[in-house]
């Protein structure tokens, strides 16, 4: 439901970009999508393929580019990988960790039919 | 072999736009908002009732309740004293999105409104993707869960600036470990401040209610 919902706002923002760069089909669409979006990619995939069934994106495909969380620690300045979501510093043991990357759902590009 | 084309769109931006219209209009009449999230069957709308019953007298609440169907927790919090009191059934959706936020605050005369609790569907997942406007997500878990929630739902507790911890009265009588619920909402967020609390008996409400008074009063003079 959560990732059908957006598969259809991605539709929507293609088929306006669409029309802005006057393209007449699409073949693939690149998205980024962060670890921590809250979205899942296998689901957004069925998703978005079922979505755009009978639209002017019949047919085209959502490349997704997975982002893993990277964070930057307020402490010592550091930035690293944070796996399992545990939001401490590998270097200095810090808490205080602010999120560089890992948030994304953006449409990055599109290729045309 | 076709060329890709770059375009840089954010998915939610128009959410986002509308989320962003909200604060700014809540921030002039300096209304705190709070986006209230959990599962199902934490007590959030157990909270918002037994805060309207101690408080109502102090702070002058308004309160949206999204549900997927029924109109049965706002009917709970106009009974509790709520004044201005906003159902929102989703109709199956799994969250709400600030276009139906916008929507009811256009319908509500926000002037002597302290502040706006938006009581979300409950769900760990998708309401953490919504911005609503608020100025702080408030996350509620209960001892009848699992421990290691913050665990399994790191977007929510990271997005969250408050956990409550509701039912301790029935400490005991699960596995539920108080002592690890914090320290893995901590590993997720260290900033996140924390309330135990018991909605039945009113245990350590007094807390909470302290913490309301001085976020709203901090509001008022930001």
């Amino acid at each position: 439901m959560h990732e059908l919902r957006v598969a259809t706002e991605i539709i929507e923002i293609v088929q306006s970009e669409m029309d802005r760069l006057k393209l007449s089909g699409i073949k693939e669409v690149g998205l980024r999508l962060g670890a921590l979006s809250g979205f899942d990619a296998g689901a957004l995939t069925f998703s978005f393929e079922a979505a755009v069934a009978d639209t002017v994106l019949d047919g085209a495909r959502l490349k997704i580019e997975q982002i893993p969380v990277k964070g930057d620690c307020t402490s010592c300045h550091k930035d690293f990988e944070v796996n399992e979501f545990f939001f401490i510093c590998p270097f200095c043991g810090s808490s205080d960790i602010s999120i560089v990357q890992g948030e994304e759902l953006d449409i990055t590009y599109l290729v045309e039919k | 072999m076709s060329e890709k084309i770059k375009v840089e769109k954010k998915v939610l931006s128009e959410n986002d736009r509308l989320a962003a219209d909200i604060r700014a209009n809540l921030a002039v009449r300096k209304i705190l908002a709070l986006n209230l999230v959990s599962s199902p069957g934490s007590g959030k709308t157990s909270l918002l009732e037994r805060t309207l019953r101690e408080l109502g007298e102090k702070l002058n609440m308004a309160l949206i309740a999204g549900d997927v169907q029924t109109e049965n927790d706002a009917d709970r919090l106009t009974r509790a004293g709520g004044r201005i009191v906003r159902p929102i059934i989703t109709g199956g959706a799994c969250h709400l999105d600030a276009r139906m936020i916008g929507n009811v605050l256009d319908k509500i005369e926000l002037a002597g409104i302290d502040v706006l609790f938006i009581e979300n569907v409950g769900n760990l997942v998708c309401p953490s993707s919504y911005d609503l406007g608020e100025d702080m997500k408030v996350v509620l878990i209960s001892t009848t869960e699992g421990d290691d929630k913050p665990l399994k739902y790191p977007a929510m507790f990271r997005r969250s600036s408050v956990m409550i911890v509701n039912k301790i009265d029935l400490m005991g009588l699960s596995d539920f470990d108080l002592a690890k619920v914090k320290q893995n909402a901590r590993t997720i967020n260290s900033r996140l401040e924390i309330f135990d609390i018991s909605c039945r008996t009113g245990e350590g409400m007094e807390n909470w209610y302290k913490w309301l008074l001085n976020a709203t009063e901090k509001k008022k003079n930001a």
